[in-house]
């Protein structure tokens, strides 16, 4: 190595500034915005220590159906309820009508960097391949819980609709006006579910009906509740202020 | 006292690791703290939420509230009739920031320590200064070095080589034993790293038997850094603090 020309050198130095101007331009972004944030900072350092250096799709414990166990419903428990102070003027009424309808004009649209967008209803969910786990819930206040999931892999939803190959992210919409997203290899992960039925019944109100996703290797509240439409992208979307990640936490809940 | 300082004599990676160490871990105790205040009780087993029984509920914050939880849905047909509530009143939660400063800390704690470790074992200085000789295990050693520091002896409580027998009790365990479990217990909270590494749920007998191992943990470090900033100003904070700052 002590033939290293001033050449090989100099076209470094221009990579990494090259690729620390598109990181800056934000239309190339492909890792979570830190904002100039020293906890936005630490949070990307655990992101990519985790990918580099844990194998990916391990699987997430699965447990017994007698350890399923007692399960508080927190965060978003009715978006049709117009005295809490989640209640959107926008997606409030809209999901108080699919209640009347008991969610038969509801649709999941899943559209962005894909070959084939569509909308699916939720028998043509119910249709496709299940997956039911038994898994644990664990929430960033510091409880956990155990319960049954039955739903379609996300995998299998992705590829129905058909991801261009420059997709790297799968960005979640729901009626509880939350938005947040996952990157690829978590949404590809086998254990990634939408999930419809809980403890073997339909998905209850308070826990996200009829639609929500199972994020088994995050954090409780990577997975949304109340689904009513997936994006997927080739680039970070924050989204806004509906953006999780702009109300103070951490895009990677792994840890 | 100045002969307990000319006797301190820190070279400058050890000074550079205990300050590290120091800031990360006071922010660690004081960020681990307010994530404690969110859900202040600690389970054995896997589970553990506001709808089951606790190991221990501590008195730090008024977030349990079980009377006011409403229950609206049974799941009677399963074997242990779980039950779902809704909580229908705000809680105290700074976990947005706290969890993030948390682990951030918890990467400079962790670096910083590596490069002591490493520079300690590759100059021996681990094994020469901070590990505990045979001969100074003897019962008759062990009661003299209690018995001087019961009566504030701390210079003829000093061996020739440096640190006194139970200074170097308290620092290797809390290197060698507490530090490892705060660290596995840690990682076990983790759903990436358990799904990477499920074994350290078994190690630990699950997630909230690893939180309730790393509050203990975080306890018998609080009474350390209590006990050794005590020691620190009854052998010369001044001069202590130097000897750590400066060296001299």
């Amino acid at each position: 190595m002590n033939t290293r020309s001033p050449m090989s050198r100099r076209a470094f130095v221009m990579g990494m500034a090259t690729s620390a101007g598109l990181a800056l331009t934000g239309c190339t972004q492909t890792d979570p915005p830190t904002y100039g944030n020293v906890l936005r900072m630490g949070d990307l350092l655990t992101y990519k220590a985790h990918r580099l250096l844990l194998p990916s799709h391990s699987l997430a414990r699965e447990y017994d159906y007698r350890d399923i166990s007692s399960v508080p419903a927190i965060g978003t428990t009715n978006p049709a309820d117009p005295n809490k102070s989640w209640f959107n003027e926008e997606y409030g009424p809209e999901y108080d009508r699919l209640l009347t309808s008991r969610f038969s004009d509801w649709r999941l649209i899943v559209e962005g960097s894909v070959t084939h967008p569509r909308a699916f209803a939720l028998p043509e969910l119910q249709r496709m391949a299940s997956r039911t786990q038994i898994t644990r819930h664990t929430c960033e206040e510091g409880w956990s819980a155990i319960a049954q999931w039955t739903g379609v892999p996300l995998r299998s939803v992705l590829q129905a609709v058909g991801t261009r190959p420059t997709a790297r992210f799968v960005q979640f919409h729901a009626y509880d006006s939350y938005a947040d997203g996952i990157d690829m290899l978590d949404a590809l992960h086998p254990q990634t579910i939408l999930a419809y039925g809980m403890n073997g019944r339909d998905l209850p109100i308070s826990h996200g009906a009829p639609l929500r996703a199972r994020v088994e290797t995050q954090l409780g509240y990577k997975s949304l509740k109340f689904l009513r439409r997936i994006v997927v992208t080739d680039h970070f979307d924050d989204m806004g202020k509906r953006g999780l990640i702009q109300t103070g936490w951490s895009w990677y809940a792994g840890i | 006292m100045s002969h307990v300082a000319a006797l301190l004599s820190h070279p400058s990676w050890v000074r550079i690791c205990h300050w590290l160490v120091a800031v990360s871990y006071l922010t660690l105790a004081v960020s681990g703290f307010l994530i404690l205040m969110v859900h202040p009780r600690l389970y054995i087993g896997e589970i553990g939420n506001d709808l089951t029984p606790a190991l221990l509920t501590l008195p730090i914050s008024n977030n349990h509230r079980p009377g006011e939880l409403q229950q609206p849905l049974v799941f009677s047909e399963l074997p242990g009739k779980p039950v779902s509530a809704e909580r229908n009143y705000p809680i105290f939660n700074k976990n947005g920031w706290a969890r993030s400063l948390h682990f951030l800390a918890a990467w400079v704690f962790v670096v910083a320590g590596a490069v002591y470790l490493a520079i300690g074992i590759a100059t021996r200085h681990i094994v020469r200064d901070l590990l505990p000789r045979i001969r100074e295990l003897a019962p008759s050693a062990v009661w003299q070095d209690v018995n001087n520091h019961l009566r504030s002896n701390f210079a003829s409580s000093r061996a020739r080589s440096g640190y006194n027998l139970l200074q170097k009790l308290a620092y290797t365990s809390v290197l060698f034993i507490v530090l490892p479990v705060m660290i596995a217990t840690g990682l076990t909270m983790s759903p990436a790293m358990t799904s990477a590494f499920p074994v350290l749920l078994d190690l630990f007998g699950g997630y909230q038997s690893a939180r309730t191992v790393h509050f203990f943990g975080f306890a018998a470090l609080v009474l350390f850094f209590i006990v050794h900033v005590a020691m620190v100003i009854a052998t010369g904070f001044r001069e202590q603090l130097r000897g750590m700052t400066w060296g001299t």
